[in-house]
């Protein structure tokens, strides 16, 4: 018995080292690959830079596009975020606290906005953003997003707000606090971890949307996704430039997991994640 | 008391009507126009869908897309319970392990796209090389099999982390009672897994299934960076097919085919709203 076990648990051992490697091999070629001269990418099969180089890095951060891109995608991103917040959180209380007439509908509907497809609003938001006179701007992307960001925020938040009991509420508004009061010197404190992770998965999810920012945006208000993926089909790719810069574009999901990481699991183990 | 929580959810409901309700009868209601560039729109009520429906690029759209979606769930799922279970439960090396299956789910949709264009092109990448060495053919820009089978393999690379994780919290919170009290019943270890494991992980699995079912079924990114949909139709999925439709202009069209597609999506939510709704009643895993 103890024998048998004790080969199983080395075949899946090994399994798993296999499967680790599958997993890490292709996130270290984009590595790689970044640090290569394009001499080398093109003409020689290395599995490491035999000439180490950060030209490619360099010619990013010298590049006005390429910097004016990233800082176009901060900016909606950081809007976007702000506005999903401020309208998802009350909203949030609401559902966790109070029971009103078609709740349970509003909430559905809510969800299904998650769920559609971005494609069906490329026609509709290129009209409408155009005629606000907002096409090829920030805001809209930023505001294309709340579409998906906000159900996914009142979402995640409900959850958390619903964790903590109503006692609470009530005792606070015994003790003869006001609402406002309440709301920002109890509740808040309480809710810190939900409004993190929701407002970690809203920043990803808006920071590697495709269809919209790519739809709504021409020159201006370029973001650096669609950046990424100009050049396909053409000759004569630069593919250390697009390794180097597919690297960058991870650091912001990397810097925003590391404030919200303990959160983290607690939405995950919530099953709302 | 009741009137109040309306106070609380106009603002959502307010910027979800601007964003997502009027935007929708706008496609509503070019689904129901043929509609030229430069000229006016002339009224043909349910043509647009007729035509969508008898289109057999749109319908290959279809059929490539419930393949692809089943495919996905059909290999995650499973290799998403196998590496949960051979996941150490304790000591050092948990945390690494759960530290690389998180960094997938991090890298943005497109940024997977460049990573395996890196991976897969053929003078440049790994698995080319692998398979010239094998004296094999491998050419994802050229071949539709290998074109599809490479999107399908960057799904699982992608996602079969999330399903992993996922499982590995639904199997922490099955008390070692249970596996103490299979024991002694002389339960061998595939009896064990059917009737003491599968049963605890329900509430999880779904979870995880319903997720890979919605956003395979979104899927845009990856084949757009990797292959731009082809070659041909080879990868030209349900999203890509109606983005080219809306980019050239076609907009009855794509309208229509859009309402088609979000018709579908809605069927499947609804169905799997229901479910959630219904194992949440049923215990949570905490």
């Amino acid at each position: 018995m103890s024998s048998k076990k004790m080969k199983n648990n080395k075949i899946s051992k090994y399994f798993l080292i296999l499967y680790f490697i599958l997993l890490a091999m292709p996130i270290y070629w984009m590595l790689n690959t970044s640090f290569k001269f394009d001499t080398e990418i093109l003409s020689q099969f290395t599995l490491f830079p035999h000439k180490f180089t950060v030209k490619n890095y360099v010619e990013i951060f010298n590049s006005s596009v390429w910097m004016g891109s990233f800082l176009h995608s901060l900016e909606y991103v950081c809007i976007n975020v702000i506005i999903t917040l401020v309208a998802s959180v009350p909203a949030a209380y609401a559902f966790s606290r109070w029971k009103f007439k078609g709740d349970h509908h509003l909430f559905f509907w809510l969800l299904t906005n998650r769920m559609a497809p971005a494609v069906i609003f490329m026609i509709p938001f290129t009209q409408i953003y155009s005629s606000l006179g907002l096409f090829d701007t920030v805001w809209a992307v930023a505001l294309s997003h709340l579409l998906f960001n906000i159900p996914l925020a009142v979402w995640i938040l409900e959850g958390f707000m619903s964790s903590i009991p109503k006692e609470l509420d009530e005792t606070a508004f015994i003790d003869g606090y006001s609402f406002p009061q309440f709301f920002m010197r109890i509740f808040f404190p309480q809710i810190k971890a939900g409004i993190g992770v929701a407002a970690f998965l809203c920043f990803t999810f808006s920071w590697v949307e495709l269809i919209l920012a790519k739809t709504l945006t021409i020159i201006n208000a370029k973001p650096v996704v669609v950046t990424l993926t100009v050049g396909i089909g053409a000759e004569g790719i630069k593919w250390g430039l697009l390794g180097a810069a597919g690297v960058l574009t991870l650091i912001p999901g990397a810097v925003v997991v590391y404030f919200v990481r303990n959160n983290l699991a607690k939405g995950f183990a919530m099953g709302r994640v | 008391m009741k009137n109040r929580a309306w106070y609380f959810v106009i603002p959502m409901i307010v910027l979800m009507s601007i964003g997502a309700f009027l935007p929708l009868m706008v496609v509503v209601n070019y689904s129901q126009h043929y509609i030229f560039a430069g000229s006016a729109a002339t009224y043909v009520g349910l043509e647009n869908f007729v035509e969508v429906l008898h289109d057999s690029q749109f319908r290959g759209a279809v059929r490539r897309q419930f393949i692809f979606t089943f495919m996905i769930l059909l290999i995650e799922i499973p290799l998403g319970i196998i590496i949960a279970l051979a996941l150490p439960k304790k000591g050092f090396w948990v945390a690494p392990c759960l530290v690389l299956l998180g960094i997938p789910l991090l890298i943005p949709y497109n940024v997977v796209g460049i990573i395996w264009r890196l991976f897969t092109q053929s003078d440049i990448g790994v698995i080319p090389k692998i398979f010239e060495v094998l004296g094999g053919y491998y050419n994802v820009t050229l071949d539709s099999f290998d074109a599809a089978s490479t999107i399908l393999l960057l799904d699982v690379w992608h996602w079969t982390p999330l399903v992993v994780l996922l499982v590995y919290a639904g199997l922490q919170a099955i008390p070692d009672a249970y596996y103490q009290a299979a024991a002694i019943d002389g339960a061998n270890s595939w009896r064990t897994f059917r009737f003491v494991t599968l049963p605890k992980l329900r509430s999880v699995l779904t979870l995880g299934i319903l997720l890979r079912l919605m956003d395979s079924f979104k899927i845009y990114s990856e084949p757009l960076l990797l292959t731009g949909g082809g070659p041909g139709t080879a990868t030209t999925y349900l999203s890509l097919f109606v983005a080219r439709k809306a980019e050239s202009y076609e907009l009855g069209y794509a309208s229509a085919a859009s309402l088609i597609y979000f018709f579908i999506v809605l069927a499947m939510s609804y169905i799997a709203f229901q479910i959630i709704t219904r194992i949440g009643k049923g215990g949570k895993v905490e």
